[in-house]
């Protein structure tokens, strides 16, 4: 029986068309050099995750899409305009919508504020009903302090407060990163839900196990490049690579 | 009895001055980081452009309390475009030091061509006079600068904590980063929130005129105890600045009455109290 808050969503992209290319791109924290060249695409309507192992440059690559480090080089086009120089916030006001691995939650704002906070940057975000369809957790603690709530509904409202601005490609930093598994299952199954709602998702991961059940294709970043990428349906046939790749 | 009243009255104005000193210290500090040096000389300055606009353009009080926290809080958001804005994610000292510095500059610019003697500001028609409360004879005008002034500090603390605006500042103090990720115009929003501080330091000037004259060193005599409130208030803690600043006054009145001696030095002395047992102020959070 299809969900009907999915029924009902209006189509945010359909699959295949080039939403987000990287080329070149090169990063540096201070004198640090962290990304030496990575370049990937990911289409409209996908979920693309960048695998590897810690400090590979896999979140580094996120930040210098959304323009929040300081220094960056190369080439970023977003549905084709060149978004390398422009600021975090003409990035987000694009429909760019970053949630960190801190979550990000403000202990000064209650979860009513928290997700209220970003503002609606174009039309077809979700309104709130379908939010606490898919986090019904949320709605009970609309009047809590945002940093009470426990790891697992603090992620929850971490996704929940950009699908409200309409954002149509969403950038997700290891959202499963010291949650229980059953926490892990339900953030799987939102994902699976957003992607079907026509969401863009690039996600950053390091639980594999999880990424496979939602990802369409796979790069694998190592030393701040790319070095490896490809699709769900050849992933059988890439484990023992894989394995090697992210040390497992 | 008589006289304690009216040391509870010199208290409660003392004190609304502090309140709306300390809470644009707050909400600069909260912002942007800094411990604004020049809060006094900017509080100077509004008294002068009341003075300016009466004196030069015929503009009334009524104006004045409008016109000059706006003019104020351009001067100040032109400083923390050209000037303040570089300080970011430096250690406070700097923040310091620039500002100590803007506020020896703009106060020595006054003193100059104003001398150090005051200029005499008139109380507006509507609020001259006073009332026999029985107990007290109560000037209207003071009694005004009370009132006006909590109106001001309720209204300022309703908008960082009950508004949508409010949580984008609030949001911002924590992680500016993130905010701008999300589409929010942060830079913009620290020029403004300066201005807003300024402006605050301006009205308050603008009140004071009628009371203590118009003096270019009227906010470097003043600054140091409001600095005082907001360090026992909690910086950054804007409902803390306000029962800090009102309630600062009234002991101030009140150690005057029972015991004059220390009344300069009161607000010191529990200072040094509530840095001894709270270091993070009465109503501020650890960082």
């Amino acid at each position: 029986m299809p969900d009907p808050a999915i029924a009902e969503a209006p189509a945010r992209a359909a699959t295949g068309g080039n939403i987000l290319q990287v080329r070149n791109l090169e990063a540096w924290y201070g004198e640090s050099h962290i990304l030496h060249g990575i370049n990937f695409d990911v289409n409209a309507g996908e979920v693309v995750t960048l695998l590897g192992r810690n400090g590979a440059g896999k979140t580094t690559t996120l930040k210098s899409i959304m323009g929040i480090i300081g220094k960056r080089t190369g080439s970023v086009k977003f549905n084709n305009q060149e978004i390398i120089r422009a600021t975090s916030d003409r990035i987000a006001r694009m429909g760019v919508a970053f949630c960190p691995e801190e979550r990000g939650i403000f202990s000064s704002l209650d979860v009513r504020e928290n997700l209220m906070l970003p503002p609606v940057v174009r039309e077809g975000g979700l309104p709130l009903d379908q939010i606490f369809e898919l986090f019904p957790n949320l709605k009970e603690r609309l009047n809590s302090q945002g940093t009470k709530l426990s790891g697992g509904e603090q992620q929850m409202l971490a996704i929940a407060r950009i699908l409200r601005t309409g954002a149509s490609f969403l950038m997700l930093d290891e959202p499963t990163e010291g949650l229980a598994p059953v926490i892990i299952q339900q953030i799987g199954h939102t994902i699976t839900r957003l992607k079907k709602e026509g969401f863009t998702i690039l996600l950053v991961e390091q639980n594999f196990r999880f990424a496979s059940t939602v990802a369409d294709r796979y790069y694998v970043v190592e030393h701040g490049k790319i070095i490896d990428g490809f699709s769900n349906s050849e992933l059988a046939a890439n484990m023992d690579k894989l394995h090697t790749y992210l040390g497992v | 009895m008589q006289a304690l009243y009216a040391q509870l009255l010199v208290g409660l104005i003392n004190g609304s001055f502090y309140a709306l000193l300390s809470l644009g210290l707050a909400v600069i500090f909260g912002m942007l980081n800094i411990i604004n040096f020049a809060h006094g000389a900017l509080y100077m300055m509004g008294a002068f452009v009341a003075y300016f606009l009466l004196n030069l353009g015929g503009i009334n009080y009524w104006w004045a309390l409008l016109l000059a926290p706006i003019i104020v809080g351009i001067f100040g958001m032109i400083l923390e475009r050209t000037m303040l804005q570089w300080l970011t994610g430096l250690d406070h000292l700097y923040g310091l030091l620039l500002t100590f510095g803007i506020a020896l500059i703009v106060q020595g610019v006054f003193q100059n061509y104003f001398g150090s003697s005051g200029l005499p500001y008139a109380i507006p028609d509507q609020l001259r006079g006073g009332m026999n409360l029985g107990f007290m004879f109560l000037p209207i005008y003071r009694g005004w600068v009370v009132v006006f002034s909590l109106a001001v500090c309720l209204a300022t603390w309703f908008l960082i904590e009950k508004t949508q605006l409010g949580a984008y500042l609030r949001a911002a103090t924590e992680n500016p980063t993130l905010v701008r990720a999300f589409g929010i115009n942060v830079p913009r929003m620290i020029t403004l929130t300066y201005g807003l501080g300024v402006g605050l330091a301006a009205l308050a000037g603008v009140l004071s005129a009628p009371i203590n004259q118009v003096r270019p060193l009227m906010g470097a005599d003043l600054i140091i105890v409001v600095f005082a409130v907001v360090v026992i208030g909690g910086m950054g803690s804007i409902m803390g600045s306000i029962i800090t600043g009102f309630a600062l006054g009234v002991i101030e009145g009140l150690t005057k009455y029972f015991y004059p001696e220390a009344s300069n030095t009161v607000v010191f002395v529990l200072m040094v109290l509530v840095l001894l047992v709270k270091p993070t102020g009465l109503t501020g959070r650890a960082a």
